[in-house]
């Protein structure tokens, strides 16, 4: 079982490691020095509530704006104000841009986690700090270097207000690992004017404090590192991040579901999932508003708890509306029942669970893939649904639009297992592309004039070939009209306690879920010549699993790639598992769910598929996935007999 | 009586209504419950509600719960669209389908055990919302189906079938109601058919939420002595303190009322509601004195019925949300969807 290596260095990471001990400005061998040119990372350590935030994810899209492949991982607590809070951020000239925990650099702006903070830093790494108080003897090491800047003490003689001399140290140390790092001060300058157009008082002081910070480390320290950035691409336009957004994955499926047409939303506040509903609210806001009249096109409605917030998506489904909520583990455990009631009286739903970390309460601001089980058989009695797994915000987006098709095709709830890295932090992907043909797939919903041309409608009767029978809206007409029930039914829809009648219903609902393995989207499958044994993952493993892959290969070790994007599982995933006799299954759960569930629902056999779990909460790092892998194959060779 | 199948033949006396449907268009199948059940008594009334108002079947969607009362929806109506949802959570359902079509009419159809109980926070976020929606509430003071627990609404010191008392408080829904800012409230009892139709039509007409409590005995588990929910007892403590009628827009002027006998309430469609007999000193627009009135006379063991709260004025769901007219489920898909071009520009936004 893989334990979670929060702060150690993993002793399969990229690169050699470096010799210990040398000190600031010391010399490291050349080649050490051109692999970090855009090639590391560092941390940000913060105390929450102090404006933290917005200075680093400035300093986050500063580099994407230089256009470095980069990701930023917010760890932040459940808190408010007070709580300690970190910022992760990885560039990297290649685009592996998972996870990492090996630090270049950790800016220590939080006395109270110092110690933990300091002893992040890698061998010969640095330590940027307030030095307005001296640092403790103890936190000293040998191995790295520590940059000290005054910030609480320059914020103090440069800025009037208690609030904004708090703020401002935040700003101060983007300046300073401006200069440190090499970032581009006109990027910088760029993004303080757009930020705060409106607010010219705030753009002053933030130019400021970034200046002080920058010039104070221009006289005091040798800028730039060699741990540096530098600007790709060459000519505008032709830099990885070109033709790239920096987007959450919370606001993209917002997105999705605006351009899906979803009209009515129904939810209770959550993290990881609130932001769904906060960047859908502001989306309506902006293009669903008529602007004279100020009448809106859609109903938004903070529900009182899960159970209602799903019970008013699936009314809304009922009557013919686009409708959906976004919630994480603990209101889906609430969902379940209504859940049911959705799947038996085959009602359209399209529900986002944004996974935090469980069971009960668990820890909510930390990421896991702990609901798939959950999901895929969420409530009582026999029940299957439909799972879809982006693992970035632009499949979030395609996702979302999708989830809502499938819903109204096969009247049934849809399940979007994004998680709380996806949701919650910034991503680099391809802009986001619409096609103005697309058009909503309504699923079979009778007209009244089609019901005029029946002799008779019968709710769950006749099926189609998906398995799938007509259903009418109300309002449409008399003869159209049928009872809703979550009670035992037959074909037609009438009450019954029949056991063969119950059973013909139950098994056509088994043969439409077991149709809708064709229209989930399919797996990613990469196939590479001499792989020797399969990589089967899910969601935001990807990165960490692809770059895994690579450095696996690079000694040699070769292995095939599959990311399971839909359930019920398609063809594709049956045949790469009938294919390889050894594969790999990573996720973040304790359990190997996706392993279970596989095992479950194809005939793959137990014994071919080998658990690569990480659960702690943080996002998924290469250097685990190489680490267990390696590991496993060689506990495995010791069994074989010789 | 569930075996039989209710005869198709028709009573060429009927009277048609304006729709030209005769009150057996408004019928539903035929009940399976208790012979002499209550609940079968308000399904005739909603049903000649319906009749009387000049209703389209199609345009009204009943939804119910579980439980006794939540089957009755089967039972009127069979020209609607009808759904019986899953225990307590009616409310939020039906919330969601008035959110996506706001043309249609609405009733909920409830008991004790589904809304005080297991629903009641359902059903009293709706009451805060103002869903526009005509709430019946079917009390009976016991769980019928699992046969004869107390429910929330049974009253302190209440004898069940076996003699033991009831040692909880009771949920009045009423006075709940009244509490979290309900704008239509009413009572009655499923015996009084002459004042559950009225109470129902103007619940119908309402713009939000109408809360109609009804006394329903429970002829199997609740009907016996040392019960104060049986028929015995409802017919002996039920005191009609208030009389209402609903006058439609083009029926005003033929209403024959005495003169300065009638207070008027104006509705949202230009109807009346017309209070024929109030108490001294009564104003049914006076929320707290409608709450201090039925705790001074619920003390006393009278059950106070009739329309008892009416503001007209409240801003039901899409008002507050200034939904458009058209039912949302009803929009084009092309004004919904920005389009490429407008998601390239947004997503300037992300660089």
């Amino acid at each position: 079982m893989l334990r979670e290596p929060i702060g150690e260095t993993p002793e399969a990471s990229a690169g050699a490691a470096p010799a210990r001990g040398p000190e600031a400005g010391d010399e490291t061998p050349a080649r050490e020095d051109a692999s970090r040119v855009n090639r590391f990372a560092f941390k940000l350590a913060n105390v929450n509530g102090t404006g933290s935030a917005s200075a680093n994810s400035l300093l986050m899209q500063a580099i994407f704006r230089m256009g470095i492949p980069v990701s930023g991982k917010n760890l932040f607590p459940s808190n408010i104000q007070g709580l300690p809070t970190w910022y992760e951020i990885r560039v990297d000239k290649d685009g592996y841009t998972a996870r990492t925990a090996r630090f270049d650099l950790v800016v220590a702006m939080n006395a109270e986690t110092y110690e933990d903070d300091i002893d992040e830093v890698r061998p010969s790494g640095w330590v940027l700090f307030d030095s307005s108080w001296p640092l403790k003897q103890a936190f000293l090491r040998t191995d790295v270097s520590f940059l000290g800047v005054p910030y609480a003490k320059i914020c103090t003689e440069n800025f009037a207000e208690a609030r904004e001399r708090t703020l401002m140290k935040n700003i101060a140390y983007v300046g300073t690992l401006a200069a440190l790092l090499d970032i581009d001060m006109g990027v910088v300058e760029d993004m303080l004017r757009e930020k705060f157009a409106a607010k010219p008082k705030l753009m002053a002081s933030n130019a400021k404090a970034i200046r002080l910070g920058y010039d104070y480390a221009k006289e005091h320290f040798a800028c730039p590192l060699p741990t540096r950035l530098e600007a790709m691409g060459g000519p505008p336009g032709a830099s990885p991040t070109a033709d790239k957004i920096l987007i959450t994955g919370n606001t993209a499926t917002a997105l999705g579901a605006l351009y899906a047409g979803a009209t009515v939303a129904a939810w209770y506040p959550i993290t990881p999932s609130t932001s769904v509903l906060d960047a859908f609210t502001e989306l309506c806001e902006e293009y669903r508003v008529d602007p004279e009249t100020k009448e809106r096109r859609y109903c938004i409605l903070q529900a009182e708890d899960e159970l209602a917030a799903i019970g008013m998506v699936i009314g809304a489904g009922w009557n013919g509306a686009r409708a959906f909520t976004a919630t994480s583990g603990p209101g889906i455990s609430l969902m379940s029942e209504l859940v049911g009631l959705a799947y038996y009286a085959e009602i359209p739903a399209v529900i986002v669970d944004v996974q935090r970390v469980g069971p009960s309460t668990g820890m909510p601001t930390r990421t896991q893939q702990g609901d798939i089980l959950l999901c895929a058989y969420a409530s009582h009695g026999d029940t299957k649904h439909i799972l879809l797994f982006p693992a970035n915000p632009e499949e979030c987006f395609h996702f979302t639009v999708r989830a809502f098709d499938l819903g109204e095709r096969f009247q049934t709830p849809v399940f979007v297992l994004s998680d709380l890295d996806i949701g919650m932090n910034d991503w680099v992907v391809p802009r986001l592309t619409w096609d103005d043909s697309y058009r909503p797939d309504r699923g079979r919903v009778l007209s009244r004039e089609e019901l005029d041309a029946l002799p008779k409608y019968f709710r769950y009767s006749p099926e189609d070939w998906q398995g799938v029978a007509a259903r009418t809206l109300p309002g449409t007409s008399a003869k159209g009209a049928f009872f809703t029930r979550g009670s035992g039914h037959n074909k037609l829809g009438g009450y019954t306690e029949r056991p063969d009648e119950y059973q013909e219903v139950m098994d056509r609902l088994a043969r439409k879920h077991w149709t809708a393995r064709n229209f989930v989207p399919p797996a990613i499958v990469e196939t590479r010549p001499n792989a020797s044994f399969g990589v089967v993952t899910v969601g935001s493993c990807d990165l960490a699993v692809r770059e895994a892959l690579a450095e696996l290969a690079t000694n040699g070790i070769v292995g095939d790639y599959l990311r399971v994007r839909g359930f019920p599982f398609g063809p594709e995933i049956e045949s790469f598992l009938r294919r390889h006799d050894r594969m790999f299954v990573v996720e973040q759960n304790r359990d190997g769910q996706l392993r279970s569930l596989l095992t479950l629902e194809t005939g793959v056999a137990k014994s071919q598929l080998f658990s690569v779990r990480a659960y702690g909460g943080l996002p998924l790092q290469a250097a685990q996935v190489v680490r267990e892998i390696v590991h496993q194959i060689r506990e495995t060779e010791k069994e074989r007999p010789a | 009586m569930s075996y039989i199948k209710k005869p198709s033949a028709r009573n060429p006396s009927l009277r048609p209504n304006a729709l030209g449907l005769t009150v057996r268009d408004y019928e539903g199948a035929m009940s399976t419950l208790c012979a002499g059940c209550g609940h079968d008594s308000i399904t005739a009334a909603i049903t000649r509600a319906f009749y009387e108002l000049d209703v389209a079947p199609h345009m009204v969607a009943k939804l119910s719960g579980i439980g006794c009362s939540s089957k009755t929806p089967t039972y009127f109506l069979s020209g609607a669209h009808g759904f019986n949802s899953a225990h307590g959570r009616m409310p939020a359902i039906l919330t969601g389908a008035s959110a996506a079509n706001r043309d249609l009419i609405y009733i909920g159809v409830s008991g004790d055990g589904d809304s005080l109980s297991i629903g009641l926070g359902q059903m009293s976020h709706a009451i805060r919302r103002n869903v526009d929606a005509l709430y019946v509430l079917e009390n009976n003071g016991v769980y019928g189906l699992t046969k004869g627990q107390f429910s929330a609404s049974a009253d302190p010191g209440s004898r069940s079938k076996h003699g033991e008392p009831n040692t909880q408080q009771a949920i009045d829904p009423v006075l709940l109601a009244l509490s979290l800012g309900a704008t239509f409230v009413a009572r009655s009892f499923s015996g009084d058919k002459g004042q559950l139709v009225p109470i129902v039509k103007a619940g119908l007409r309402h713009r939000g939420f109408a809360l109609v409590d009804v006394i329903s005995p429970c002829v199997t588990f609740n009907d016996h002595e040392g019960s104060t929910k049986s028929y015995r007892y409802t017919r002996g403590h039920q005191e009609p303190i208030v009389e209402a009628d609903l006058v439609p827009p083009a029926a005003e002027i033929t209403a024959e009322y005495a003169a300065g006998a009638a207070v008027d309430v104006r509705m949202h469609d230009g109807g009346i509601v017309r209070f024929t007999k109030i108490p001294e000193g009564y104003d049914p627009g006076d929320r707290d004195a409608v709450v201090a009135y039925l705790r001074a006379h619920q003390s006393t063991g009278a059950i106070p019925t009739g329309l008892l709260y009416l503001d007209p004025s409240g801003s039901e769901m899409h008002a507050a949300n200034r939904t458009v007219a058209t039912p949302l489920a009803q929009l084009p898909y092309e004004s919904l969807c920005p389009g490429a071009a407008a998601l390239d520009a947004l997503q300037r936004a992300y660089r």
